[in-house]
């Protein structure tokens, strides 16, 4: 075929399309010629080539210098040395020289054995440091969210790209020039002070310990441990297929039994699960998108639509301080997160007589914004959070490994009733494009008040950044859109802007995939196939489930007969709605 | 960093700059040129409208801004000080010419005297290396310095 390229690596012969870098083309034979500032989320956006840190470099025959294989792209009759002396010790003076001015604390380091400069170090056998360099002291912060430690950052800008060309937040860039250069924040700010969303992907991205998410693990431990307290978890859907990769587990195991007894034998006095609460939320904005279709239907020209998710507390932050005009369009319905902490804390509380001081509400999310959302001053009442605070999945595996819990021998548990019980439509919600499925099946039911012959909607599903689809609504044809990624969302909010949207109901989530690759879980490394495993352990957990619809949730059913009477009744509407702030900076 | 106050009329000024250079963010650096020839500093109200006017990230802004040391985020002293750290300045002891003028002044480097009068700066070069170590306040350029002469020079520029 012309359009492939032949070359050799190594000696071996290699064939590969015309255009692939000769990082890829190695990897394509089994060769993985290390990478440090590189990363590639392939079938996302996620990239970050600038082939700064010459860690991937190669000998080229014929060529004098050598070349940074993630840059260089193959050639017909190329013969590429991957592992020549030369190129071998070349490498371990550039990793050298990184080191030369980088904090030497590996074994407090909050990335230890997840760095990937630290792997690096092990890997090229570096036993001394040769290079003594001056130290940096460069700014630290600690957010709500994410902590940052600049001493600790080599310049590869993965986090820039991401905030930048991912995301379009546009906050962090890099910022004078030579030994004094840093990656800062706009106009060296802290990030509470500019549009940072708190979506955590240059945590996700980050190769050292120079980004991280704030720690609660203490926090935690101290409260499990106070007899004072009644502890209860909730943990999201996209946190049981992925939390197993942190104990070696395959990626893309479901580990939902285990998670239960976990969080049991860490102690909380009750293990309840998110999806419960996005079972709920499907009630709630299933009937403000079924409220708002009617009155467009009936002729009513001001109706806001589409309708968008607000789930996705990131999201939620980037249209407030970038589409403040257009705060109307979004559901009012609360994230599930911050539904389940209201329900916990009102219908629960009061049936079990627990006083709401006594009780603690942690989530366990793969999310970094979920620790910010806690902090948001209407989710609280007379300053008592909803939700006291969130880990991530992250956090949680370190706490299991630290209570001295060996997960992977773990029996499997169900969670407690009456918070505990869900249907698949809430396990979807991890996965780009679920909120809008879990929505469809009841919206779909609701309004033709027919049984849908097949509840999957495919069209929705997969890691394409938007996808669309017209759904027959019982003759009225909704067409529906689904983004991943802000800079996605960006794109349908400056159409939106325009007044060039077409469509009725609109799903956002800021973390490429989905929650599955939100900025808390178990580091993906670049690896998209990580994702795409997590992805489909959602749908298979969705499968298993007896249940697959919100609306026909028991403890759903029993909550609204009990306690909140109707979706967007008066109570549902204190408790499980909220409303949007102009944070715009002027 | 305290937040400075610009006028809404340099802003305007500032809009009116972009847009001459069709608002292309290609013409980032020359857009930071004229604002500065303009305004004589680039405070950060001036890179957000920077910024919105060309649809880039403010951080993008700033970052170029701190990068190029001829760009300045505080104004300028009325005799703004440049003390050429260039190769033939540099061995002839400039930089103990430049300790001297912080020293006399009271400020580092890219500073201005709290009364406003100079500023400290320093440059690559300004064609006099026959003249090194060369230092310029304005316009004026003074060549062959030694650090004993800082304290007269500063003298004449007392009012």
């Amino acid at each position: 075929m012309e359009n492939m390229i032949n070359l050799t690596i190594d000696n071996r012969p290699v064939s590969v399309p015309r255009g692939t870098t000769v990082l890829d083309a190695a990897k394509s034979v089994g060769i993985s010629i290390p990478a440090l500032c590189h990363i590639d989320l392939k079938g996302t956006c996620v990239k970050n080539t600038p082939a700064s840190c010459r860690i991937c470099v190669v000998e080229v025959e014929g060529r004098r210098n050598l070349a940074p294989s993630c840059a260089t792209m193959v050639t017909e009759g190329m013969v590429v040395k991957t592992n020549s002396a030369r190129v071998v010790r070349a490498r371990k003076t550039v990793a050298e020289l990184i080191l030369s001015d980088h904090p030497n604390d590996c074994l407090t380091c909050p990335k230890c054995n997840d760095c990937e400069l630290q792997k690096l170090v092990t890997r090229f056998n570096i036993r001394e440091m040769p290079f003594k360099g001056e130290q940096s002291e460069r700014k630290k912060e600690v957010t709500a969210a994410i902590t940052r430690n600049m001493d600790k950052c080599i310049l590869c800008r993965r986090c820039e790209s991401v905030c930048n060309n991912v995301q379009t937040v546009g906050v962090l860039g890099a910022v004078r020039r030579g030994f004094d250069t840093t990656i800062a924040p706009t106009f060296d700010r802290m990030f509470k002070d500019t549009d940072c969303t708190y979506c955590g992907q240059c945590v996700a991205v980050c190769p050292t310990g120079a980004l991280t998410e704030r720690d609660n693990t203490d926090r935690l431990l101290d409260d499990l441990c106070n007899p004072d307290k009644i502890v209860i978890a909730q943990p999201a859907p996209a946190v049981r297929v992925a939390l197993g990769e942190e104990f070696g587990m395959e990626p893309g195991s479901i580990v939902t039994g285990k998670l239960a007894t976990a969080l049991r034998y860490l102690g909380f006095d009750h293990v309840f699960d998110t999806d419960f609460a996005a079972d709920l939320t499907i009630m709630e904005e299933g009937a403000e998108i079924l409220h708002r279709l009617k009155a467009f239907l009936g002729g009513d020209k001001s109706v806001k639509l589409p309708i968008m998710t607000s789930c996705c507390p990131a999201w939620v932050n980037f249209y407030e301080h970038n589409y403040p005009d257009l705060l109307d369009y979004p559901s009012s319905a609360k994230s599930p997160a911050q539904m389940f902490g209201a329900i916990a804390k009102t219908y629960w509380a009061q049936k079990m007589g627990i006083p709401r001081e006594k009780l603690v509400v942690v989530s366990i999310m793969p999310c970094l914004a979920k620790k910010y959302e806690c902090e948001r001053p209407e989710f609280a009442v007379d300053g008592n959070p909803d939700v006291d605070y969130s880990l991530s999945t992250r956090e949680l595996a370190r706490l299991i490994k630290r209570s001295n819990i060996d997960f992977k021998s773990l029996p499997d548990s169900d969670f407690d009733a009456p918070l505990g019980e869900s249907s698949g439509a809430g396990a979807i919600f991890g996965a780009t494009g679920g909120v809008m499925e879990a929505a469809l099946r009841t919206v779909y039911e609701v309004y033709t008040g027919k049984t849908l012959p097949r509840l999957e909607f495919t069209a929705v599903r997969g890691l394409e950044g938007i996808k669309e689809a017209t759904i027959d609504l019982g003759g009225f044809p909704l067409k529906v859109c689904v983004a991943h990624t802000l800079g996605n969302a960006r794109l349908l909010m400056d159409k939106l802007r325009a007044g060039e949207l077409d469509y009725h109901v609109v799903e956002i989530m800021a973390c490429p995939g989905g929650c599955i690759g939100g900025a808390g879980q178990p580091y993906h490394h670049g690896n998209i196939e990580i994702l795409q495993a997590r992805a489909k352990a959602i749908y298979r957990e969705d499968e298993g489930k007896p249940v697959r619809k919100s609306h026909e949730n028991p403890d759903i059913q029993k909550l609204y007969a009990e306690f909140l009477g109707e979706p967007l009744g008066e109570r549902s509407e204190r408790l499980l709605h909220t409303c949007y702030y102009d944070k715009s900076i002027k | 960093m305290s937040e400075i106050k610009v006028s809404c009329e340099a802003l305007r000024k500032v809009e009116e700059i972009c847009q001459q250079f069709n608002n292309d963010p290609g013409e980032l650096i020359s857009i930071l040129h004229a604002c500065q020839n303009q305004l004589g500093y680039l405070p950060e109200a001036v890179q957000r409208v920077i910024a919105r006017q060309l649809g880039i990230p403010a951080s993008k802004v700033y970052g170029v801004v701190t990068f190029y040391s001829f760009f300045s985020m505080v104004p300028k002293g009325k005799y703004p000080v440049s003390v050429c750290l260039g190769t033939a300045c540099y061995v002839r002891g400039s930089d103990k010419v430049l300790e001297e003028f912080k020293r006399v002044l009271g400020i580092e480097v890219g500073e201005t005297t709290p009364d406003g009068k100079f500023s400290l700066d320093c440059l690559r070069c300004v064609g006099a290396c026959g003249l090194a170590p060369v230092a310029t306040i304005g316009e004026k350029v003074y060549g062959r310095l030694n650090p004993s002469d800082i304290k007269k020079i500063v003298a004449e520029f007392e009012d």
